[in-house]
């Protein structure tokens, strides 16, 4: 009776030590960054982007648009501020005058266009928050060419579902390419009246350090999808053959594509 | 006694069902919850280690700065330095949350449990003695030990109040839901604004568990911890002959 007793004691003592070790073994041995994990965890940005679009959806919601007084006196460049691209440094000693945008893909007329063709498409100006994703937040004025009006001119086929921006800055050093910027959006975003492709920032020529000649703007999503120094416009029917095919360049590093959060 | 608090064992020493199965996976749905949400939140913060209030970033003059680094690896999800890695969980797990604190504040509301921890008049009167009581370590027992008293009542109903706040505070954070919702923004008077009253809030349920996990040590940990897992808390008679 009393052997039996000590066994169950000793029974539940090994059992607790082997469940505090399986819990420790647990704590210490999870990989918080492991791909089973990430494949876990990503499953809620589809939730987000969901719900977040049905939200959005029946108003056409636009972005808050702020008053000139609450431009912010300093706008944080972020990411590339000065590309060392050679093609990108010519360009800029001629004062953008020779450059062209240019617009292909799955499209039915392909485009080349200047600075001044672009500001001779339907523009809007906006006074929006740029917020970053690392918890940061600046006002600023944009002008620009709406996205829409430049794909309606190149007339996009039907099989086209993104609108892949490729950029001039390298970000990281790769020989493969693949530090290259870009960028894709779908279509709800790319004909959303506030997505314009800003030439011009607080009344001036868009500055280099905030993309010059031609940056992105996704008003209701976060900054790393607002590409800078814009080069070339695709409709495309996937994104998985571009960069490491997760959609963009922070997309590529872990980041989500769908930026509303 | 409550039909809750059903009487399973008539002794000097009373086991009572103090937990229903509900609240007691929520605790644990939550408990979980809430440490991966502070640290990944603690990982997002550390990317930008400062808070403004208003509706943009002062950078010469923030309210609170942990430059250059903010919290250490240790309290992070995950350890490394890793943004994106960090929203993966704090986004998962802020779902989860949501989800769990649903279906918890429903029960607690649809079924009246709410009653328990709304304070009454006298109550509030009592607040002096219950900080008394609790500053010498006294706590009831018997059937007193069953009631909440005023100064947990107060602090179950504000971690319960912190929640939502909380949560519409992260929400404002989004540019998406600031533009479904322009009213969000104003709420809290600017997106930084409700990044500030994100991190205080935080803070304010850190003290919350400090002190709860405290109590619970203070208070009879096996009992309290054994109660939230079955359900059945021990209750030991006053004055009172087995």
């Amino acid at each position: 009776m009393k052997r039996e007793t000590k066994l169950t004691r000793r029974e539940t003592l090994l059992k607790l030590i082997a469940g505090g070790g399986a819990l420790s073994l647990a704590g210490c041995g999870l990989d918080a960054r492991s791909p089973a994990a990430l494949a876990v965890l990503e499953t809620a940005e589809a939730l987000t982007r969901t719900v977040q679009r049905a939200l959005l959806a029946p108003r056409q919601a636009l972005a808050r648009e702020y008053r000139p007084e609450d431009i912010s006196s300093y706008f944080r460049p972020n990411g590339s501020t000065a590309p060392d691209d050679p093609n990108y440094q010519d360009a800029l000693a001629a004062n953008f005058a020779d450059w062209r945008l240019e617009v292909g893909g799955l499209v039915e007329n392909e485009l080349k266009l200047s600075l001044a063709d672009l500001r001779a498409l339907p523009s809007r100006t906006q006074i929006t928050r740029h917020d970053c994703v690392e918890g940061w937040s600046c006002i600023a004025e944009w002008k620009g060419a709406r996205l829409a009006s430049v794909l309606a001119a190149a007339r996009p086929k039907p099989a086209a579902r993104f609108i892949a921006l490729y950029c001039a800055d390298t970000l990281e050093q790769s020989l493969d390419g693949d530090g290259q910027y870009y960028e894709t959006i779908d279509l709800v975003d790319a004909a959303h009246p506030q997505t314009i492709l800003a030439y011009e920032m607080n009344g001036a020529p868009l500055p280099v350090e905030h993309g010059a000649p031609l940056r992105l703007r996704v008003e209701r999503q976060l900054g790393y999808k607002m590409a800078k120094y814009v080069m070339r416009i695709e409709a495309i029917d996937s994104f998985a053959a571009l960069g490491r095919g997760r959609g963009g360049f922070w997309e590529d590093r872990g980041y989500e594509w769908y930026a509303g959060i | 006694m409550s039909a809750a608090e059903r009487l399973l064992r008539p002794a000097a020493r009373r086991v009572v069902l103090r937990h229903s199965a509900l609240t007691r996976i929520c605790h644990w749905i939550n408990a979980i919850c809430f440490f991966a949400l502070l640290m990944s939140g603690l990982q997002i913060f550390n990317a930008h280690p400062a808070l403004n209030f208003g509706q943009t970033t002062d950078f010469t003059k923030p309210l609170l700065s942990l430059a250059p680094n903010g919290f250490p690896a240790w309290a992070t999800l995950p350890e490394v330095q890793d943004l994106a890695v960090g929203r993966r969980w704090h986004f998962f797990f802020a779902w989860a949350l949501v989800v769990n604190g649903a279906v918890y504040l429903g029960d607690l509301l649809l079924r009246g449990r709410i009653r328990r921890l709304w304070p009454s008049a006298s109550d509030l009167k009592s607040i002096p003695r219950a900080i008394m009581e609790h500053a010498r370590l006294r706590f009831p027992k018997g059937d007193e030990s069953l009631r909440y008293n005023v100064l947990q009542k107060l602090a179950y109903l504000g971690a319960i109040a912190a929640f939502p706040l909380l949560i519409l505070a992260g929400l404002t954070m989004s540019p998406a839901m600031d533009s479904a919702f322009p009213w969000l923004v104003d709420l809290f008077g600017g997106r930084q604004s409700a990044r500030a009253v994100h991190f205080l809030l935080a803070s304010f349920l850190v003290a919350f568990v400090v002190v709860h996990l405290a109590m619970v040590v203070l208070s009879g940990p096996v009992n309290n911890i054994v109660s939230m897992i079955t359900g059945r808390y021990r209750i030991e008679e006053e004055g009172h002959e087995a």
